[in-house]
């Protein structure tokens, strides 16, 4: 018996732990603005990006297979968008205690060894991941910049197929912004995201 | 007679030595569901992670120990690797070799999670570690990982 209420305790304390970490935005809410440190010492916010229409905002990290396997596609998403008013703003949403090669001066290194065409921001505490409700790396969120303010527009996947072999991909974000663009709201709102769990501090 | 069938038991060792030789094969979908229906008085429980997962990495020796104390039972855990299949060669292997894991291990042969998520549970979020419980009929989906006291309270509840 007292391993039930032990087992129910825990799943308790799990519970209360998923629920801390927020829920995800999901199209039609309102998306939080922030202002993170860069890469570059440089602060960001969507403010930064003034001619912008919209933004694509990864989450995303040094570490994790699947963010390595996008990485190339996020600095393709920026070069192909950035001049279309829909730039990428990255954000490693990985707690660098929990994920010691996720810390400020490794997402330093990384940047500039890809040249991210982006900014790459660290998110102390964890605060912004929380308020976006990121929970893969990565994870996307699309938001465009309307007259009631920055809105979501689409959360979860850059496409279908994570190891990027696949000749004929589903591109979701590509899609969502082709959307966008012609004045459309977006067919898919919301996909999987696929990736590796936001890595956090043990609860004590 | 006996020659014989001492020799069955001799081709059934070499066999299940080999098939303890670490092999990790590539499975589908389809393959898996063909595999459980095939073998409907058995309960299987399939652990889906990944080298890359550390929470994975720590509950994987609870698997083996479920397996190892209940070999009288009929039960297959099937440990489905979610690598890329780039990695079969440099991770997948030499990680299950290094661990010594004596369950079957596979990896998933399937390139759109989009999809193969819903068809495995549509409860599921994608997020490993997960496992899925099946004895005939009864089928439970659980994501999260487990001390070995949870595993095997879900097994027993089967």
């Amino acid at each position: 018996m007292k391993k039930i209420i032990l087992l129910f305790a825990l799943a308790f304390s799990a519970f209360l732990a998923q629920a801390q970490t927020g829920t995800t935005l999901k199209a039609g809410d309102k998306a939080p603005d922030f202002k993170l440190k860069n890469v570059d010492n440089k602060e960001v916010s969507f403010g930064t990006f003034k001619d912008a229409k919209g933004y694509i905002v990864v989450f995303t990290c040094n570490t994790c297979p699947y963010a390595i396997g996008y990485e190339q596609r996020i600095i393709d998403l920026d070069k192909k968008f950035r001049p279309q008013g829909y730039p990428v703003i990255a954000i490693n949403p990985n707690d660098p205690e929990a994920s010691t090669a996720d810390t400020f001066s490794k997402m330093q290194d990384l940047a500039k060894e890809k040249k991210y065409p982006f900014p790459y921001l660290f998110d102390p505490g964890q605060k912004i991941t929380d308020e976006y409700g990121a929970k893969r790396t990565p994870h996307v969120f699309i938001i465009s910049k309307t007259a009631k303010g920055n809105v979501v527009e689409y959360v979860g996947a850059i496409d279908n197929d994570p190891e990027g072999n696949k000749a004929d991909k589903v591109k979701y974000a590509e899609d969502v912004i082709a959307s966008l663009k012609s004045g459309q709201k977006p067919a898919i709102t919301q996909t999987k995201e696929i990736g590796c769990t936001v890595k956090r501090k043990a609860k004590a | 007679m006996k020659i014989k069938s001492i020799s069955y038991i001799f081709l059934w060792t070499i066999f299940s030595v080999s098939a303890y030789s670490q092999n990790v094969k590539l499975l589908n979908i389809n393959q898996l569901n063909e595999r459980i229906k095939n073998g409907k008085d058995s309960t299987y429980v399939v652990n889906f992670w990944a080298t890359w997962c550390a929470p994975c990495i720590k509950e994987l020796p609870h698997f083996e120990k479920l397996s190892g104390e209940h070999k009288s039972e009929k039960l297959a855990v099937l440990l489905v690797s979610l690598d890329f299949k780039s990695k079969l060669e440099s991770n997948v292997i030499p990680f299950v070799k290094r661990k010594n894991l004596k369950n079957e291990v596979f990896l998933l042969n399937e390139s759109s999670p989009q999809e193969f998520i819903d068809r495995i549970d549509p409860s599921w979020s994608g997020s490993i570690p997960a496992t899925l419980f099946i004895k005939g009929d009864k089928r439970k989906f659980v994501e999260s990982e487990f001390t070995y006291e949870q595993l095997l309270t879900e097994y027993k509840k089967l």
